[in-house]
């Protein structure tokens, strides 16, 4: 037997075969609780995620900027925040971390492990509800410290944000499958903007010529910070029309990724 | 004593686009060490990829551990371990916390602190992978592939660009998980680590197995050896060669460099000492070499340089 052998302290077998995957809770747990670390550990991503709307809610509701209408500038600013926040983690956040994810070889290295492919598809969906979880409890108490007064249905509000990271994932989760990470990258930032710009987060889409403020109302920004504000600030019951319109994108976002989600 | 085999590949066809990177290639590896040799180019990743359920076969079938790796892929992934020739891992993770995170995902890992120490990865510290050294990043990637506790390990070129002390530990496990009764599948540049580790080395080119047998039976590939001496340049290898048994060939290969092969004893040794004080030659830089490994590999490969 060779020299290494016969070296070992040990007489046990350490390395005897002992195979089989753990349970599918922890396996998607243990996956969650990673993705969540690793999006918190980035900078970039807090940046995305925390900062911006933070900074957003807190200079716009104190600073007469942008003329938000009558009322509260907080009121209309908390749910368009509130609805920027979902984009950040579900879209962009989620875009550009799967999207180097896929570029290092980390989705294929998983994809040969114990955890199955919708498991994986889980645990990023886990991982993004519990960053929005985060970021609504911050936005929320920073929001009531600016003197928010918000209103509605707290059932409307949970679905439109339900189907808002649906739809924002399944756009984020397309890009992140089929583009490269740099592009990925470079356009998820841009689309990050231009949504913030035009999506009715802080500037009223009624602000915009009719026709052009008709085409922005379709995107899934603008129906979620509409139907957000419409609860909140209006107190209106269920926003059926900018349910409708979040769903359609994630019908057709998560059918898009699902079909064209290039794992290497 | 023939085990069941660990991989049983028949007539596997793989292209991509209008290139054909395996072509019908049939492997069979059995439990132990078994290194896939090949140039670069030659279908060994792809054929170790489609082993380990990443690509799906154009045609032919692919067996591991009796197991399609497509269509059983779930009960398959439990059982192997796989190192990837780069990457699969989070820039942003430290060492131990990837290395726990693989551990989890398995019922039975092994002692991760152990597993730490024994490759040397406890220096990592708290840096994160995208600032690991190359040869911190490669074994990070061997303990990932061993740590769930696998019947068979797949290892792309495990020791791809490490220096002779990564080198050694990566072989020291090589030989250490053998021992304990796990199967290894390498892929390799690297004549002597397949000498060294491999119980069995299958020599892929061109997208088919060319050549597969133990290291011993490869090199001695007909007990062919070489016989080599330098002299007065322009002898007469012809009369060399009829002094010599039928099945060796000798040659001038550069003016003055002799180079006779074949079956190299005592007695052909004898012969061409003898042939050359009849003829006034003296035989300087007399060497006997043992063929090895690599010389089989440029001998079935060719020796131009791929692509």
């Amino acid at each position: 037997m060779s020299v290494s052998e016969s070296a070992r302290t040990s007489t046990a077998k350490t390395y005897a075969p002992k195979p089989g995957a753990a349970p599918l809770s922890r396996m998607i747990g243990a996956q969650a609780a990673l993705e969540t670390r690793m999006l918190l550990r980035n900078g970039e991503q807090l940046l995305l995620t925390v900062v911006i709307p933070t900074l957003l809610l807190t200079l716009f509701s104190t600073v007469d900027i942008v003329d938000t209408g009558s009322g509260e500038a907080v009121d209309f600013l908390a749910p368009g925040v509130l609805a920027l926040a979902v984009m950040s983690t579900a879209f962009t956040g989620q875009a550009i971390a799967t999207g180097f994810e896929r570029r290092y070889g980390v989705l294929k290295r998983l994809a040969s492990s114990p955890l199955p492919r919708w498991g994986l598809m889980a645990a990023k969906t886990l991982s993004v509800l519990v960053t929005e979880i985060l970021q609504v409890v911050l936005l929320t108490v920073i929001a009531f410290a600016l003197g928010w007064s918000p209103h509605g249905n707290p059932l409307a509000v949970l679905l439109l944000l339900v189907l808002g990271t649906a739809a924002f994932s399944g756009l984020g989760l397309l890009m992140a499958g089929t583009l490269k990470a740099e592009a990925t990258l470079a356009a998820a930032n841009l689309v990050f903007l231009l949504l913030l710009v035009g999506g009715g987060v802080i500037v009223p889409l009624d602000r915009f010529p009719e026709a052009a403020g008709t085409v922005l109302g379709l995107l899934p920004i603008s129906a979620l910070s509409d139907g957000l504000r419409s609860v909140l600030q209006h107190g209106a019951g269920m926003p059926w029309g900018d349910l409708g319109i979040l769903g359609a994108w994630a019908v057709l976002g998560l059918g898009a990724a699902a079909r064209f989600f290039r794992w290497e | 004593m023939q085990s069941e085999p660990v991989v049983q590949v028949r007539s596997l066809v793989k292209r991509y686009g209008g290139k054909t990177a395996v072509d019908g290639l049939d492997l069979v590896a059995r439990a132990g060490v078994t290194a896939v040799l090949g140039p670069n180019g030659a279908g060994k990743t792809t054929t170790v990829e489609t082993c380990e359920g990443y690509r799906k076969p154009d045609s032919g079938t692919v067996h591991v551990l009796g197991l399609d790796p497509v269509r059983q892929a779930g009960d398959l992934r439990p059982r192997i371990g796989v190192m990837l020739q780069s990457g699969g891992v989070y820039s942003g993770a430290r060492a131990d916390e990837m290395l726990r995170h693989v551990a989890k995902l398995h019922a039975h890992p092994l002692d991760v602190d152990a597993l730490i120490e024994r490759l040397g990865l406890g220096s990592c510290g708290r840096t994160t992978y995208r600032r690991l050294s190359g040869g911190q990043q490669q074994r990070l990637a061997l303990a990932m592939a061993v740590v769930g506790r696998p019947e068979l390990v797949f290892l792309d070129e495990p020791t791809a660009g490490l220096d002779p002390q990564a080198r050694r530990a990566t072989w020291d496990l090589v030989r250490d998980l053998r021992a304990d009764g796990v199967s290894v599948i390498l892929t390799t540049h690297y004549m002597d680590e397949a000498e060294q580790l491999a119980d069995d080395v299958a020599i892929i080119d061109a997208g088919r197995v060319i050549a597969q047998g133990s290291p011993e039976e490869l090199c001695r590939g007909g007990a062919e050896n070489t016989l080599r001496f330098t002299g007065r340049p322009g002898l007469d290898v012809g009369s060399l060669l009829k002094a010599l048994p039928a099945d060796c060939t000798a040659a001038e290969l550069t003016p003055g460099a002799y180079r006779i092969v074949g079956k190299v004893d005592p007695q052909l040794l004898a012969t061409v000492t003898s042939w050359c004080a009849q003829h006034g030659v003296m035989p300087e830089k007399i060497s006997v070499e043992r063929h090895t490994l690599e010389d089989v590999f440029l001998e079935l490969t060719g020796k131009e340089l791929r692509v």
